[in-house]
C-alpha cells in the first residue's frame, strides 16, 4: 500500500468524493503554493468505497474557506493538525448562498448573457445537495456538477 | 405592500394579494374615482419580445389611471441593439419614469432589472419562467366568478410541462385551503417533478394525473386550458391518439358542471372551439379584462398612490 507520511502542522482534507480531489486541489491553487502538499487519489474508504485525500503542510489555515470545500464535495471532513495531533475535526455545512462557484446550466438564464450578473445560488435541500439559481430557479444538484 | 417590485407571484403574501384584489374591486366598481390617481406618473413598457395583449393591458391600465406611457415593443428600437447592458438600460429608464413593466426573453431578467432600478419593476414575463400579473389575473377571475379562492377543484389541461402560466397558478393556488388539482396532459408533458414535490405534495394537496379531459371534466370547478403544440409530442402516433382530448368543444362542455368556469391565458389556437365562446361558462375574455384591473391595482400599490 502507498504510504504518505503524516504531517506535523497543517490540514488533512479527508473523505473527498473520488475524482473531486483534483478539483479541490485546483480550487485552492495548491499547484502554486510553496508548502508541501500531497494529493492522494482513489484511496480505500469504508464509507465511500474510494476517496481522495489532500494533506497540506502549513502553519496557519485561516485563509481557507471550508464551506466552499463542503460544496465541492459534501462528504468531506477536515482535520486541523498541530504538532502531529488533530486539534479540530470539521464537517463543513453547505453554505446557504454561493456566488460564482456553481454555474447556471440553463441556456435561457440571464446569467449566461449579461456577464456582469453573478452566478448566485440559494441552498434548497442540504441532504440532497440541491441549489436553486437566484435568477431563473433552475435546480443544480451538487452530485451532477 | 412590503415589496417594491413584483418579480415572482410568490413574492406576494396571501394578505398582499387580498389587498390588491380589494383595490381592484374598488376600481371595477368606481372607475371614475381612480381615473386621475396616477396623473403626472409615467409607466415605461420595455418589451424585448412582442406581446400585444400584455403590453396593451399594461398601457391601458396606466392610461385609465390618468398616467402616461412610454417604451418600446421590440428591442431593435432600443439601445439594446447597440449592445447596451440590461443594467444600463434600466438605470436610464428609471431616471425618466416612475415604474417599469418589462418583458424579456431571458429567464431571471426581471430579477436582474430589480437590482439596478430605483423605481418599481413589474415582471411582464421573463422567458418561460414567470408571468406574475397573468397569475394575478387568473386568481382575480377565480375569486370574482367562484366567490373566493378556497375549496376548488382545478383542472389544468394541455402542455403542463413547459407552460409557465400553469406552474405559477399551481404554486399560487397551493396556498389556498381545499384546493384539488386534476392534471390533464399526455405523459410526456406532465407537470415537472419539482413542482409536484415542492408545492403540491409538500402542502398535502390532493391531485390526479390523467390523459383525457373527457374522463374528468364533470369533476371540475375550474378548467384552465392551455395550448399544446404538435411538436411537443414524442411521436406522431401519440399525437393522433390524444390530440382531440385537449380540444374543448360543446360536446365536452355538456358533461361539465353548470357553474364550472373555463379559463385560458390566451392567445388560443384551436384548443377551445369558438362555439364554446357563447357558453356562459367561457370566462377567458373576462379573465383578460380582469388582467387590466389587477394591473391597475398593482400599479397603484407599487407607486404608493392608494
Amino acid at each position: 500500500m502507498l504510504e504518505i507520511t503524516s504531517i506535523k502542522n497543517g490540514l488533512v482534507i479527508d473523505h473527498i468524493e473520488a475524482g473531486m480531489g483534483i478539483k479541490i486541489f485546483n480550487y485552492l491553487h495548491l499547484d502554486k503554493s510553496d508548502y508541501r502538499v500531497a494529493l492522494i487519489i482513489n484511496a480505500e474508504s469504508k464509507l465511500l468505497g474510494k476517496k481522495d485525500i489532500i494533506k497540506i503542510e502549513k502553519d496557519n489555515f485561516e485563509d481557507i474557506d471550508y464551506t466552499v470545500l463542503g460544496l465541492l464535495s459534501p462528504s468531506i471532513t477536515i482535520d486541523e493538525v498541530c504538532n502531529e495531533k488533530i486539534i479540530k475535526k470539521i464537517k463543513p455545512k453547505l453554505p446557504t448562498k454561493v456566488t460564482n462557484i456553481l454555474i447556471c446550466k440553463n441556456p435561457r438564464c440571464i446569467t449566461g448573457v449579461e456577464k456582469y450578473v453573478p452566478h448566485s445560488f440559494i441552498l434548497m435541500d442540504a441532504e440532497k445537495g440541491t441549489y436553486r439559481c437566484e435568477y431563473c430557479d433552475e435546480i443544480t444538484k451538487l452530485s451532477e456538477v | 405592500m412590503n415589496n417594491k417590485h413584483l418579480i415572482d407571484p410568490m413574492d406576494l403574501s396571501i394578505g398582499e394579494i387580498d389587498e390588491i384584489f380589494n383595490l381592484a374591486y374598488n376600481i371595477i366598481n368606481n372607475p371614475k374615482e381612480y381615473s386621475k390617481i396616477c396623473d403626472g406618473k409615467i409607466l415605461a413598457t420595455l418589451f424585448y419580445e412582442p406581446s400585444t395583449r400584455t403590453r396593451f393591458s399594461f398601457e391601458a391600465a396606466m392610461m385609465r389611471l390618468g398616467g402616461k406611457v412610454l417604451g418600446f415593443s421590440e428591442p431593435n428600437s432600443s439601445s439594446t441593439s447597440k449592445g447596451e447592458t440590461l443594467a444600463d438600460t434600466i438605470r436610464m429608464v428609471a431616471i425618466y419614469t416612475d415604474i417599469i413593466a418589462m418583458r424579456h426573453p431571458l429567464e431571471g431578467s426581471a430579477r436582474v432589472a430589480s437590482k439596478f432600478s430605483t423605481v418599481p419593476i413589474i415582471n411582464a414575463g421573463d422567458g418561460g419562467h414567470q408571468h406574475p400579473t397573468q397569475t394575478l389575473a387568473d386568481l382575480l377571475t377565480i375569486d370574482r366568478l367562484k366567490k373566493g379562492l378556497v375549496g376548488h377543484t382545478i383542472g389544468l389541461c394541455g402542455d403542463l410541462k413547459y407552460g409557465r402560466t400553469v406552474h405559477s397558478l399551481i404554486k399560487a393556488m397551493s396556498r389556498y385551503k381545499g384546493t384539488k388539482f386534476v392534471l390533464i396532459s399526455p405523459k410526456e408533458l406532465r407537470v415537472p417533478k419539482y413542482i409536484k414535490e415542492e408545492f403540491i405534495e409538500k402542502n398535502n394537496i390532493e391531485y390526479v394525473e390523467v390523459e383525457k379531459l373527457e374522463d374528468v371534466i364533470e369533476t371540475l370547478d375550474i378548467l384552465y386550458m392551455t395550448r399544446i403544440q404538435r411538436e411537443r409530442f414524442f411521436n406522431e402516433e401519440e399525437y393522433l391518439r390524444l390530440k382531440d382530448s385537449y380540444i374543448l368543444n360543446e360536446e365536452k362542455m355538456k358533461k361539465a358542471k353548470e357553474d364550472m368556469i373555463v379559463l385560458h391565458p390566451l392567445p388560443r389556437l384551436n384548443e377551445i372551439d369558438m362555439k364554446v365562446d357563447n357558453d356562459p361558462r367561457a370566462s377567458y375574455f373576462t379573465q383578460a379584462e380582469n388582467g387590466m384591473y389587477v394591473r391597475m391595482a398593482l400599479i397603484c400599490k407599487l407607486l404608493g398612490v392608494c
